[in-house]
């Protein structure tokens, strides 16, 4: 089941260069800086249907700089 | 670390020995000693070393790279360069011992180019071990431009590897993967310094100066408003007021201190007489940082808007120019700031400030942007009422106040 892995959105600043795309696609958890940068909210995302949103984010983006990153959930 | 004046020069390897005792060999055993001892990193970040050696001791299978971080970027900083250039030995010291400890064949010297003095002592301390026949895996010098960020563990691991002193974005720990692709260890030459005389003496030793969390001894650099500028070696257990009363206390009265350096905290004057070293007491009673060991006294008059102004500006522009929040952030704070530090700010400057300081920070592939707000969020927030005169227009004499370092020019290149 998906409660073993966390996963959560992730961006490269190395790579980006201010397309956009990501935070149109997936507001919920992307907004832009006063330059066009994004901003990523980087808690795990739990939601199913975010998840898509947050994946095709990830495939929208030309500098292939937003990540997912899957992580082992740390046991309490 | 301290002793005798070295007689011409560095402290030569026969008066080391002399001096110290032969050094043990590392091994399993010293990873037990370091966790006993409690020494941190003096690169700035505090970190346990045991960690950062055994997460490589994990890895290594025989082939692993260690990295004596010795570029001091810093340009308040002179603690790594003094000890080098008086004490060679006993930072190579330490780096063979964690390079055995980890099993390491590879140890690197990592230098600014600046650093021509350092570079030509631990060139003949290198060579003066390979004369003495001792069996040590291979020592070599790497260089860097000097440049604030070349420093910075993930610049270190690029440069090494052949490329540019940058940062780089990486989800695998150096202790995973560093050095072309090889575990590595990014060690600060203050602490392999500190490792070598634990590994000699032992942990119990090392306790008998410092905090139960800071543990032994430190290295200051003193900088501006005091009668005795200069590198010390100071108790971690003393207080700022102690090192300041017992190095010849301040020139004229200090109008507030940068320490810890352009990544560190500003201080109110009122602060600095009871404020302890110990790394952790700073961050969680003070929200402050030791860093790698800086006091910059601000003189009489001084003013800490304008100096952590001119210190934004120095660290906007020794920017790698990799990270949109970092390039555009830092620029943008720069550009707002020198209106406020002239007492010449368009209305809603402050607030910009404000804004633009939360919506850096956390955003670059290192810390160099949260460093450099870091600062200029604590001038402005301990030195608020005077800010207010600025923001007011009112004329600050600070401006024109000397005796506080000025930042170099921004460094060229990244080789």
């Amino acid at each position: 089941m998906s409660g073993e892995i966390q996963r959560k959105l992730r961006v490269n600043p190395l790579l980006c260069t201010g397309f956009g795309y990501c935070a149109e696609i997936v507001p919920e958890l992307i907004s832009l800086d006063d330059w066009g940068y994004p901003i990523v909210d980087t808690s795990p995302i739990e939601d199913e249907n975010l998840m898509q949103h947050a994946r095709r984010a990830v495939a929208a983006c030309p500098r292939l700089a937003l990540i997912i990153e899957e992580l082992a959930k740390v046991p309490r | 670390m301290a002793g005798p004046s070295p007689a011409g020069g560095y402290e030569k390897l026969d008066d080391h020995i002399n001096r110290l005792g032969q050094r043990p060999a590392g091994g399993p055993w010293m990873l037990d000693t370091l966790a006993e001892s409690g020494l941190r990193g003096r690169g700035g970040a505090w970190f346990p070393t045991s960690r950062k050696w055994s997460a490589v001791a994990e890895n290594s299978d025989g082939h692993a790279v260690v990295v004596v971080n010795g570029s001091e970027g810093e340009p308040l900083s002179a603690k790594d360069r003094v000890l080098q250039t008086l004490r060679p030995h006993l930072v190579l010291d330490g780096a063979v011992l964690a390079a055995e400890t980890m099993k390491a064949d590879d140890i690197v010297i990592y230098l600014s180019r600046a650093a021509t003095t350092t570079e030509r002592i631990i060139q003949a301390a290198i060579k003066e071990r390979a004369r003495a026949g001792l069996n040590e895996p291979p020592i070599r010098i790497e260089k860097c431009a000097h440049r604030y960020i070349a420093g910075e563990s993930s610049a270190v691991i690029n440069r090494v590897s052949g490329g540019l002193a940058k940062p780089m974005f990486t989800l695998k720990r150096a202790a995973e993967k560093g050095v072309n692709d090889q575990p590595t260890l990014v060690q600060n030459a203050e602490t392999m310094a500190h490792a070598a005389m634990i590994a000699r003496y032992g942990s119990e030793w090392y306790r008998r100066l410092g905090t139960d969390s800071c543990p032994g001894t430190g290295l200051m650099t003193l900088r501006g408003n005091v009668k005795r500028p200069g590198v010390y070696e100071v108790d971690m257990a003393a207080s700022l007021g102690g090192v300041l009363d017992a190095t010849g206390g301040t020139v004229s009265p200090p109008a507030g201190a940068l320490l810890g350096g352009y990544f560190g905290t500003w201080l109110s004057p009122e602060s600095m007489q009871d404020l302890p070293l110990d790394a952790e007491r700073l961050k969680k009673e003070f929200k402050a940082s030791f860093g790698c060991g800086i006091l910059a006294v601000l003189p009489d008059g001084g003013c800490a808007i304008v100096e952590s102004t001119r210190v934004l500006t120095y660290l906007a522009a020794e920017t790698a120019g990799q990270c949109g929040p970092c390039v555009n952030g830092l620029a943008a704070l720069s550009e707002t700031m020198e209106r406020i530090a002239a007492s010449q700010p368009e209305p809603d400057d402050y607030q910009r400030v404000t804004r633009w300081i939360d919506m850096v920070r956390g955003r670059g592939a290192c810390h160099h942007p949260d460093g450099a707000v870091g600062q200029l969020s604590s001038a402005l927030t301990v030195f608020k009422t005077h800010l207010t005169s600025h923001l007011e227009g009112r004329r600050c004499r600070g401006t024109q106040v000397q005796g506080f370092p000025r930042p170099p020019s921004p460094g060229e290149g990244w080789k």
